[in-house]
Order: C-alpha cells, then structure tokens, then sequence
C-alpha cells in the first residue's frame, strides 16, 4: 500500500499529492445547510455539485440536498445568467425553500457571472417569489479551501440577513465553525447547561443528524432560522470559534451591526473550552455553574488516570487549520509530543499559531501549512510516530506504517462515531481520549509479546 | 437457461424465469401525478423523459439532453465520465487532474473499482490523489506551465509507464492546451502521456466524459503492443469496471470455461493489457453506453468483431456464455461451457429457489448509470421480482429503444461538441477474425453482432421509464408505488431510507459485492432478501404508538402477564430474605 512514497524528501512546486483539503464549495454547501428551510445553490455545471452532495454524503450519511445551475458549455460562452434564473424558478416551484443560498463554482468565477446583479433581476421578474429570499457567496476554489468556503458563506449569511433594529436583545451569538452536528448539539447543552441564551448560526443539527421516523423532510427541523440570524445584528455579543471558519464573519458582524466579537478558537480540550466557557458565561451574564464544573473535573479526572499512557507519545496531525490547532492544545495539555502538524489549507496564522504553541513544549515539531499527506508521510517514514490524527484519507497512511489512527476532521468516510460523539467542549475531550486510548492500547495488545499481554492495564 | 424442448413448469416463463405475481398500478396517472408540480416549460422536457413503457414498440424517450436548472439531478459531469469511469480504473499508470484541488479531491478513491497490484508494478497509483492544485495565479496567467513542472516532477518521483491528464472546467476556458504540454513531456522524458479535454461543462452528463475517454484510449494506448497472449479464445469484457470485484467474478467464470480474457476495459486493467486488447479475437460489451465507441473503432481498425453480452443475473450469465461458445464455435469449448453452466447452476440452483420463496411478488425501481438499470433487472427476474420503474442517469436513446435508433437520433450541440474520430482500417494489422462464410453462417444460426435491444422491450407494457429522474419524482414514486426495495446512488439513498424503503446502492454497491455471474447473483440474492426482509424498519415506530402489544409490559410493570412468573420468583426471595442478628456495626472480615 503506498508503495510508491519513500523517505527521500523532495521539494515539489507544481505538483500537489494527496491534498489535506478540498474546494471551497463543499465547506459554504455545508454552512448553507445550517440555515433551517434552506436550500443551497451550486452555480456552474453540474459535477461540482454531485461531487459536493455525494462527499458531504457519505461523510454524514444522511439526505443532503442542493440544486446546481446545471451549466453546459453554452453557458460557459454566454454566462449562467439565465441558468441561474431558471433555476430559482424551478426551486421555489418544486422545492419551495425559505431561502436559497446560492454560492459558485471555479467555472461561474472564471466566466466572473454578477450573482448580486442576477439575484436582483429574478426578484423583479418573480423567479424568485415575493417573501422568499436569495443569498450568495463567492467560493472560487483557486483561492483558499474548503474552510475558506464556509467561512464565505457564513459571512453571506451575516452580510445579507443580519440586521440591528436598535433594541439590544439577551442574547450571545456563537458562531461554532465548521464542525460536527454533534458538536453544535453539544455547544447548545453547555449554553443551556449554563443558562446562557445563544444564537448559533449556521447550525447542522438536526439537520445532518436526523432519526429514522419513516418520512422524509427536505427541510427538516433544525437549522437557524432566518429570523435567528437576523436578529444576530441586535445580540449582547458574537464568540467566534475558529479563525479560519468563523471570525470573518464575526468581523463583519461587528463592522455591520456594531455586535463586539470574541475571537476564540474550538474548544477542544480543556485550556479552550475553559475560554469559550467563561467567555460566554461574562457575555452572556450568567454563572457557569456547578453542572459544567463537574464535567470539568471529570475530563481532568480522566486526564490523570491516562496520563502514563498519553506522556511523549508521538503524535502526527492532518486536518483544517481550526481543528488542528485546538486538537494540537490538548495534546500539549495531554503530555503528548505533536511532532507533525499539518493543513492543506493555506493560511500564515496557522503557522504562526501553531509555533505559539509548540515552540516551548515540542520545539522539534514540523508545522506546515498548504501542506498535504504525502508529505506527512515521508516525515513519518523519516522518523515514526506513535499515533496519526486526521481524516479518513490517513487510513492508508496508518495502515502503511502500521501507526494507530483515531479519525477526526472532515471528511469521515468509513466509521460512525463523528455523527454521534463531540469533539468540542469536556465531554468532547473526553470523547477524543476514550478514542486514543482504545488505539494505543489495542496496538499493544495485538502486538505485544505474550508475557507482557495484561488483563488489568 | 431452462431446457426449451419442455414447456415451462407452472410459475414460470418460457426464458426460465419464475412468473412475478406483483402487481402494478395504473402508470398513466401515476405519471401525471409526478408531472403536475412542474413550472409548463419544465413539465414540457420532463414530459419526454418520463414515459409508460411498451415492450412492443418502445416509445421514443427524451434521454441524453441537458438537466433543467435547478432540478435535482443524479448526474455528475463530463470529467467524472472520464477520468472517474473509464480511465480512472488503469493502476499502473499515473493520473494527474489539471485544474483546482476539488475534481481531483472528490475523484480519489470514491469509486470502487477494485484493483490488485501486480508482481512487475507494485504501486497501486490509485491510492494517489494528484493535482496541479491550480491557484488564482493559474487561472490569471495560465497553467501550462505549472502543468508541465508537475508532470516532471511525477514522473522523476514515480517513474510510471505512462501518465493521463484530465482538464476540469476552468482550464477549459483559460485557455490551457493541456494537450501540447503532454507532447511536450512525452518527447522530453520518453514515456506515454496524454491528455483529455474532459471539462465537466462539455455534454450534459458523465456520458460524454465517457466519449472523450474512449477517443484518447484509443489514441494513445491501444495498438502498442501487437504480442498477443497465447492462450486460446481470446476475449476483451469491455465496460465492466470491476466494482466490488465483479471483473474477478466474470473472469472466474470465463476461465472455468477456458475463455481468456486479454483485458478487462478497464477494470483491474494494467497499462499492458490495455496496449494489447485489440490482439483478442472478440469484444463482449457489458455497459454499453460507456464503450460501444471503443467496440466500434477496435471493429473498424483491427477487426475484432464485438457482442453484447450481460454477467448481471444467473440466466443471462448462461446465455452470454453460450453467445461466446457459438462465436467461436469450437466443440470442445461448447461442451466445457455447458458443463460449467451445468456446475454452476446446480450450485445456484437451492439458494435461488430458496430466495424466490422469500422475495417473489415483491417489487422493486432502480436508476441508476447507463446500464445497470437493465442488467439488474434479471437479478430481480430471476427471483420473481417486478421492476415496476426503472431509467438511466446518463444513457442515450440507444440504451432505452435498443441501437435500432440509431440511425434516428438527432445530433445535438452538446454532442456535437465531442470529438468523434476518424478511424480507418489498419492496413497491416487490419485482421478480420471470420470468414465471410463464416459471418453468414453464424448470421443463419441466428447470431447477432452489435446488438442491443435496449431495456424497454425486456420491461413489462405499462412500467415507468424515467430518464435522469429528478428528487422531486424518486419521492413521488415511492409516495405513489411504494416499491419493496430502490436501487439509486450515494444521494439518493438516504432521501430513501429514510421514507423506509431499502434502497440498495449500485454505483458502490454499499461496499458488497461481487454481484456478477454466479456466485455475484447468488450473494446478491440473499442481499436482497437480507434488506427487504428485515425487521429494521419495524422498528421505526415505537412500542406506545402502536396498538397494545401483549408481549410488551406496556407500562404495566410487573403486573403484566409476561412478568407474573418474575413477580413470583422476586416475591419468594422477598419472603426468604432473614435480617442477621447482631450484626456488626463495620465489617470485621479486614
Ligand atoms: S471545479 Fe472547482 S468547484 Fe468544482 S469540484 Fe472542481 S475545484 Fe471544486
Ligand atoms: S469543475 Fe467541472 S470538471 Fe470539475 S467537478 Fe465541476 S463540473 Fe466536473
């Protein structure tokens, strides 16, 4: 299996292998299915969007719908305009979504269609009904990654709907990035755990993690509502959870509205969540209270008791910029040694943070942004790891190098537990270590001698 | 095939198969019923591709022209045609996408045809994603350049034989000429590489990536090797991509029968094969949307002669591999093949029934790619199932209405737009592989070449046909025919599943497989007795909103009948229990 990567490192210019990211329509897909009623738009031809639908797919295993402009070469001479027309016409009529949000492709960028200028015209002409609402955002893949995808249509979805009536309302908004629904699900319980009245936008859960019930809803019954995000113009304040996902949006919100944003990061582990905790317990004037505190104190309970398993452990890491540097946080707190980091995405302020927090503990550490796999993979055949971090796309990795692999990120493709299981907040850590402790530990018992094979460990 | 001499027992058709005793309803105003939401110029175009079938005289069906904005298709694009279905399977050779990282990203190991690494070329290229990751700098002064530095530095890396280059929408429209920098690259570093201008805006469907891909591997890598391999009866299976192993399935089988197969286009193919395939002495064409092009030009340069054939369904594996034996018409081989048929079905025969038991009255629709919505079809046939609705995502008016048509179909500008190419006889390696005599006389026995009926006239009078069908009809059929089980793709499927209908994927199969010939359909068989027989669904609605369940304590605790005997048992326990005395006020045992 990847018998054709070795050691030997060669400088490559040109040639990306085994990319740790993808194009920025799947990441403003994702982010559009957040918003309850919606139905996201993919402008160029079609391929992008079956491409995109059957990714997101088999990631949640779960419906997820968005229509396509359906482009053919005439369009790509002429430009999508009357594609795009069309199209809101037939969605509203068949489909008949609250909002559409529409965002484009490398081909509608290159052919440079005027989406505001097209979205106007089909107001006027009806294609899109009275009361029923269009928005955009430019994804250009050329440019930035799936994340910056997200990010752009969060942005959209501030830039066209937030709105300040005057009237401070008690609320926090919180923007949680691109991460599971289990995760928005659990960032809502910590609110409510504290009391704390949230606004959380957009918001896959219960959308991309419905129950079997024997009907389907193309809307199903999750999702911020338009009137949710609107209303995110009047909110007490905005913590933004990742920089690469989430604070443009914020930036924007603060510009637009005058909302003050909080600029944090995931809270995966315990440094923070400890932030993001306390961050919106003073935003939103609440305690947070002895419920929170006790899941607090079983993570470190936890953290403990493994500590003999986790001290200076190896560890490589793959994915979005975001996770990489809150997962890398817990892993320090955890003793353990992320010697590689990587993201495919481009990004300075990854590198930059990333050094802020290896340089003291794991001063050795190689940090790479626009990297990809086969890079980390030579660097793990030049000097082993004990454990690999990342999506499913590093399961020929682990398998090469026989290295145990917990999956995290996006995409998952082949296991289940993402759907169910947060990586974000205590419970979330907790999930994240209950993960790497079976991996350690299993590889142990598979492999070690039998005189050292203990029941009790 | 059942002995024809006799006539069939009771239950069964005069082909063999069990007779289904589903029934249908009226399809006319089922149809309708899907149309009615449709704004009047997208009802017109749907109109032409959602038809009631007639076996007899298949009506003419709208397929092959452009998905209407805003629906919500099945259908991907050009490049996924060709660099997805036809080129993408080749392992030994390198392939590189030219454009931003998505194409490739969502092309990686997505699609699963299967592939086992051979002894001489060790690197399954496969397991590698490789992309010019095209950035704004690209797009705005071109990509020629970056192209030709990735593809050196591949090639001093990996050393391929051969290197295939796919175009994603924006090189088409900057301009890039993909094509020169491969000529370039093929005189500076010796190896075979090549390009294909497959952007995904070119066609309306995968349909014409397949076209491209058909055109460049015919340009480029068939006809290199003129040695050909020296076993006897020599045969290419075109259009069978080995998903979920089913080329290992069909080679098996061929093999038993001591037919050889040259190569498998292209599954688990090699770079080898491929250079040698116009040496077999026949192609057998399975999908034919996506090869008949490559069948075509290999009959008209080398002369090999082709058939199609089906390995999807026990008796159409009997019947094509008796279409093999009569082609070659060997004794030997004839008398081999109806003893592995023999063989095979005995073996078939008992779990066949057994699922026919199980499944028979049952319904089933599927849509899905350019043939399988046909070939499945006999699966389900061959346990007494009904395909009440079936259609292609990406086949032309061929694969519907058989190749009758095709004089009668017109050219549009989206097809006009693949390159059709110009293919005469080799003057050297031009061999015809029958006589004339030979040719008639097969003609007389009733042998066909080139010949596909296509799926109407195999499906039942008043059955759906529906071309490219759109989210908005899958919910309607199901609403309007609740079939036992639908077999769609990966965006379908839970739209599908969650309505409570199992829905069996046949692009990957839901990672199962193999389904071909024999062994294929008898694991396919218990597939579908495993999916539409289970109890999961049941389970959907809880126990207290169902009506009251005797078996169920039902709230009523240990009260009820079920629980009687462990209130019994919990009461004499009760009973048994004596406090001790004197017992100490801490434990004393430490
Ligand atoms: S063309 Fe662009 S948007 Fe479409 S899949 Fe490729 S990279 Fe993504
Ligand atoms: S950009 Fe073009 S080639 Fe790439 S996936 Fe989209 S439609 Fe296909």
């Amino acid at each position: 299996m990847l018998n054709g990567t070795t050691a030997e490192l060669v400088e490559r210019k040109a040639l990306r292998i085994n990319p740790a990211k993808t194009c920025q329509p799947i990441g403003a897909m994702y982010a559009a299915l957040g918003i309850h009623g919606c139905m996201p738009h993919s402008h160029g031809s079609q391929g992008c969007c079956s491409y995109h639908r059957s990714h997101l797919t088999r990631h949640f295993k779960e419906p997820v719908m968005a229509t396509t402009s359906s482009f053919t070469e005439g369009s790509s001479v002429f430009g999508g305009m009357a594609n795009l027309t069309q199209a809101f016409k037939n969605i509203f009529t068949i489909y008949n979504p609250e909002i559409v949000a529409v965002h484009t492709t490398c081909l509608s960028e290159v052919i440079g269609d005027d989406i505001p200028t097209i979205i106007k015209k089909s107001i006027e002409d009806g294609s899109i009904p009275a009361g029923k609402i269009a928005i955009h955002a430019n994804t250009p893949s050329f440019v930035g990654s799936h994340v910056t995808g997200f990010s752009n249509m969060v942005m959209a979805m501030v830039n066209y709907l937030s709105e300040k009536t005057g009237t401070t309302l008690n609320q926090v908004n919180v923007i949680p990035g691109f991460v599971e629904p289990a995760d928005m699900r659990e960032i809502k319980r910590i609110a409510a755990a504290m009391s704390a009245n949230i606004v959380m936008f957009p918001d896959t859960s219960n959308v991309l993690d419905g129950p079997l019930t024997g009907q389907y809803k193309m809307y199903p019954e999750g999702g911020a509502t338009v009137a949710q995000i609107k209303s995110a113009g009047d909110s007490i304040a905005t913590v933004a959870l990742g920089h690469f996902a989430s604070h443009v949006a914020a930036a924007t919100l603060e510009s637009k509205c005058n909302v003050p944003a909080a600029f944090l990061e995931l809270p995966i582990g315990v440094g923070a969540t400890d932030r993001f905790i306390s961050t919106l317990a003073n935003y939103a004037g609440v305690e947070v209270g002895p419920a929170i505190e006790l899941e607090r104190g079983r993570l470190v309970d936890l953290m403990s008791d493994l500590h003999q398993y986790f001290h200076g452990k190896r560890v490589a890491v793959a994915g979005d910029p975001d996770q990489v540097i809150a997962i890398t946080q817990f892993l320090v707190e955890l003793e353990m040694k992320p010697v590689y980091c990587i993201t495919g995405s481009p990004g300075n302020q990854f590198e930059k943070r990333m050094h802020e927090i290896l340089d003291g503990p794991v001063p050795e550490a190689k940090i790479k942004q626009t990297a990809d796999l086969f890079e980390l993979h030579q660097w793990m055949k030049n000097e082993p790891v004990d454990l690999l971090i990342g999506n499913t796309y590093g399961k020929h990795i682990a398998r090469t190098e026989n290295v145990p692999f917990v999956r995290f990120g996006f995409p998952i493709l082949d296991r289940t537990g993402h759907r169910f299981f947060p990586t974000v907040g205590y419970m979330g850590a907790v999930n994240l270590i209950n993960q790497m402790i079976n991996v350690l530990l299993d590889k142990k018992d598979r492999e070690c001698d039998e005189e050292w094979f203990e029941l009790v460990q | 095939m059942s002995d024809l001499s006799t006539t069939p027992p009771e239950g069964y058709d005069s082909e063999g198969y069990p007779i289904p005793t589903a029934t249908q309803p009226d399809s006319e105003a089922m149809r309708a019923e899907m149309l009615k939401i449709y704004p009047q110029k997208t009802r017109r175009k749907r109109e032409k591709q959602l038809l009631t079938n007639n076996p007899e005289t298949p009506p003419e069906i709208g397929a092959n022209t452009r998905t209407i904005p805003g629906i919500i298709t099945q259908r991907g694009c050009t490049y996924a045609g060709c660099r997805g279905v036809v080129i993408g399977p080749i392992h030994d050779i390198l392939h590189i996408t030219h454009g931003p990282v998505g194409c490739s990203y969502y092309s990686w190991l997505t699609r699963r045809n299967l592939a086992r690494p051979k002894p001489d070329q060790p690197i399954n290229f496969l397991q590698y994603c490789m992309t010019t990751d095209m950035q704004e700098e690209d797009i705005v002064f071109g990509g020629e350049k970056k192209l030709a530095a990735a593809i050196r530095e591949a090639y001093a890396m990996f050393k391929p034989k051969a290197i295939a280059v796919y175009s994603t929408c924006p090189v088409g429209l900057i301009g890039d000429d993909v094509h020169a920098v491969c000529r370039q690259a093929k005189a500076e570093l010796g190896i075979n590489i090549f390009g294909f201008s497959c952007e995904g805006y070119k066609g309306v469907s995968q349909s014409a990536g397949h076209h491209i891909a058909n055109n460049g591997v015919f340009k480029h890598m068939v006809g290199l090797n003129d040695e050909p391999d020296k076993e006897k009866f020599r045969i290419n299976v075109l259009g069978e991509y080995n998903i979920g192993g089913d080329a290992w399935e069909i080679d098996t089988v061929l093999k038993k029968c001591g037919i050889h197969v040259t190569a498998t286009l292209s599954g688990d193919i090699s770079y080898e094969q491929i250079t040698k395939c116009h040496t077999a002495d026949l192609n057998v064409v399975l999908c034919h949307r996506s090869i008949n092009y490559m069948a075509e030009m290999m009959e008209t340069k080398f002369g090999v002669p082709w058939i199609k054939a089906n390995f999807t369904g026990a008796e159409q594996t009997s019947k094509s591999l008796r279409k093999i034996g009569k082609y070659f018409d060997d004794k030997q081989l004839i008398d081999r093949i109806e003893e592995v048929i023999a063989q095979e079905m005995a073996a078939l025969k008992p779990v066949q029934e057994e699922m026919r038991k199980r499944l028979q009255g049952k319904t089933a629709a599927m849509f899905v790619g350019g043939s399988r919505a046909h070939h499945y079809q006999h699966l389900f046939k061959d346990v007494g199932m009904l395909t009440v609705a079936a259609g292609y995502e990406f086949a032309h008016r061929d694969d519907y209405e058989g190749r009758k048509v095709l004089p009668t179909i017109k050219i549009d500008a989206d097809s006009r737009n693949i390159e059709e190419i110009e293919v005469e006889a080799d003057p050297k390696r031009f061999v015809p592989r029958k006589t004339p005599e030979q040719l008639e006389a097969l003609k007389a026995g009733g042998f066909n070449f080139k010949d596909y009926d296509g799926m109407m006239v195999e499906m039942k009078k008043s059955t759906l046909v529906i071309d490219d069908i759109s989210h908005h009809e899958m919910e309607k059929l199901i609403e309007l025919y609740k079939p036992d089980i639908i077999c769609s793709g990966i965006k379908d499927k839970f739209v599908i599943e969650k309505l409570g209908v199992p829905c069996k994927q046949l692009h990957s199969y839901d990672y199962g497989g193999p389904y071909t010939a024999y062994t294929g359909a008898a694991n396919f068989y218990k597939e579908l007795d495993r999916m539409i027989n289970t109890k999961v669904w049941k389970l959907i609605t809880p126990s207290w909103k169902k009506p009251a369940d005797p078996t169920i304590a039902m709230g009523k605790g240990i009260d009820s009948p079920t629980n009687k005997t462990i209130r019994e048992v919990v009461a004499g326990m009760a009973k048994a229990w004596k406090p001790q005395k004197s017992a100490p006020a801490s434990s004393a045992e430490g």
